[in-house]
């Protein structure tokens, strides 16, 4: 996973950035710039558009400005944009009726991602031995786990992450700090929308950028 | 095309699991079998004219029936969001949605289709008639329901929202299925129905993947 991961290179760009949604000014004026290796914190108070500027760069809302993803790996120019991204949002996508292992091969499948190592991931989000239990069954906590669990299904350099940590207890804080730091090691790149301080082992690689400054 | 039937296969497990939706729109149509001779009398005659009819009535209201949970709960939970970095494109998953679709609310409907033909005293080749019209002109309801599933997709209460937005443009699926269907004594005119009513669904399953895309990426916004 590592190797292939090294392969697909990217450094992103903003320059601009703003976004409309009814009329109404949401952000304006967003410019950043990140090589591999490197995570960007969003901040701001509620409001201020940090899911919105996720989504933005996620390609699902309209924006003005210049957003580009430039890819330094061989034989990966032709891979579609959506397709170098995870996006992890506040919907978890989790089928409460499927089980717990049923969901995540589901995701597997629509990422081009690995199979077999489901239990083991499941095992790292701490909901080990849970593979058949119905994911309706879970605590919000351990969904967000389960929903956290798709990054690891298939490689991607850019982690779109809207509060990666807020539903989570302190275990589950390292944990996720952990998958950022290894995921930057490996030359990802990070944007999270986040609260509460993630603590990282390589602190000089992280940007942050407060939103709803310049409104 | 490995996902592709993969998400065909997730929709037919969570229909499984929600079995009783499909059962509910089921009992619909049978019940519209039963209630028809009860309103128009018991003569024998009249109900087989009527027949084919009937039976192209209730598959029709049976299948708006199910459109509310095609979208919803996958926009909801956030499946669709998350199916824009899918390494398949929106408009292959559209196209498998219509098919699970069909599959879940059509197809369950043909399979019942003789025991309206019994309540309603069809004889044997209006009825082959009649399920072979539907096997030609359910695809095109599928698909645009689907359309109308998706374009209601955002709205609360959307679930009666579809119905009424496509009903205008089942219309023609209507008259030929119906057609289709009464006119199997005369082979000539059977078949130019037949035609007309496989066309409607081939052009209809060929584009509505487009506008289902379309639809339910302007859904996200």
């Amino acid at each position: 996973m590592t190797d292939c991961l090294k392969s697909q290179k990217i450094s992103v760009s903003a320059n601009n950035l703003g976004c409309f949604r009814d009329q109404f000014p949401i952000f304006n004026e967003i410019s950043f710039s990140l090589s591999a290796g490197e995570a960007l914190f969003l901040r701001g108070a509620n409001g201020s558009g940090k899911t919105s500027l996720l989504l933005v760069l996620a390609g699902i809302l309209p924006y003005s400005g210049k957003f580009e993803i430039k890819r330094f790996g061989e034989n990966q120019q032709d891979i579609p944009a959506n397709q170098l991204i995870h996006f992890i949002g506040h919907q978890n996508a989790i089928k409460p009726e499927l089980t717990l292992k049923q969901n995540l091969q589901f995701w597997a499948q629509m990422y081009n991602g690995d199979q077999t190592s489901i239990s083991q991931i499941l095992e790292k989000a701490r909901l080990f031995g849970l593979d058949n239990f119905l994911a309706g069954h879970l605590s919000a906590g351990q969904k967000h786990r389960l929903s956290l669990c798709r990054l690891l299904l298939s490689p991607r350099p850019l982690w779109l992450l809207d509060e990666p940590t807020s539903t989570l207890d302190s275990q589950g804080d390292t944990w996720v700090s952990d998958l950022i730091s290894s995921h930057l090691a490996n030359a990802g790149i990070i944007i999270a929308a986040t609260h509460r301080t993630i603590e990282l082992k390589d602190q000089k690689k992280t940007k942050s950028l407060t939103m709803g400054a310049n409104k | 095309m490995r996902a592709f039937l993969i998400v065909i296969g997730r929709d037919l497990q969570l229909a499984i699991k929600n079995g009783g939706a499909t059962l509910t729109q089921l009992i619909f149509f049978i019940s519209i079998g039963v209630i028809m001779p009860i309103a128009i009398g018991p003569d024998k005659q009249i109900l087989a004219d009527l027949a084919p009819a009937i039976i192209w009535i209730a598959a029709l209201l049976s299948t708006l029936l199910g459109l509310d949970r095609l979208f919803v709960a996958d926009h909801e939970d956030g499946t669709l969001l998350s199916l824009h970095h899918a390494s398949i494109s929106l408009t292959s998953i559209s196209a498998a949605k219509i098919i699970s679709h069909w599959l879940i609310t059509a197809l369950p409907l043909i399979l019942a289709t003789p025991l309206l033909a019994v309540m309603l005293f069809m004889e044997l080749p209006q009825f082959l008639a009649t399920i072979t019209a539907l096997l030609l002109g359910t695809p095109a309801l599928a698909a645009l329901g689907a359309i109308g599933a998706a374009i209601s997709v955002t709205l609360k209460r959307g679930g009666m929202v579809a119905p009424i937005l496509i009903l205008p443009l089942a219309i023609p699926i209507l008259i030929f299925g119906v057609s289709a269907a009464n006119s199997f004594a005369g082979a000539q005119t059977s078949s130019s129905a037949m035609l007309f009513l496989g066309a409607i669904s081939l052009l209809a399953v060929a584009f509505a993947p487009f506008a289902i895309s379309l639809a339910l990426k302007a859904a996200e916004e």
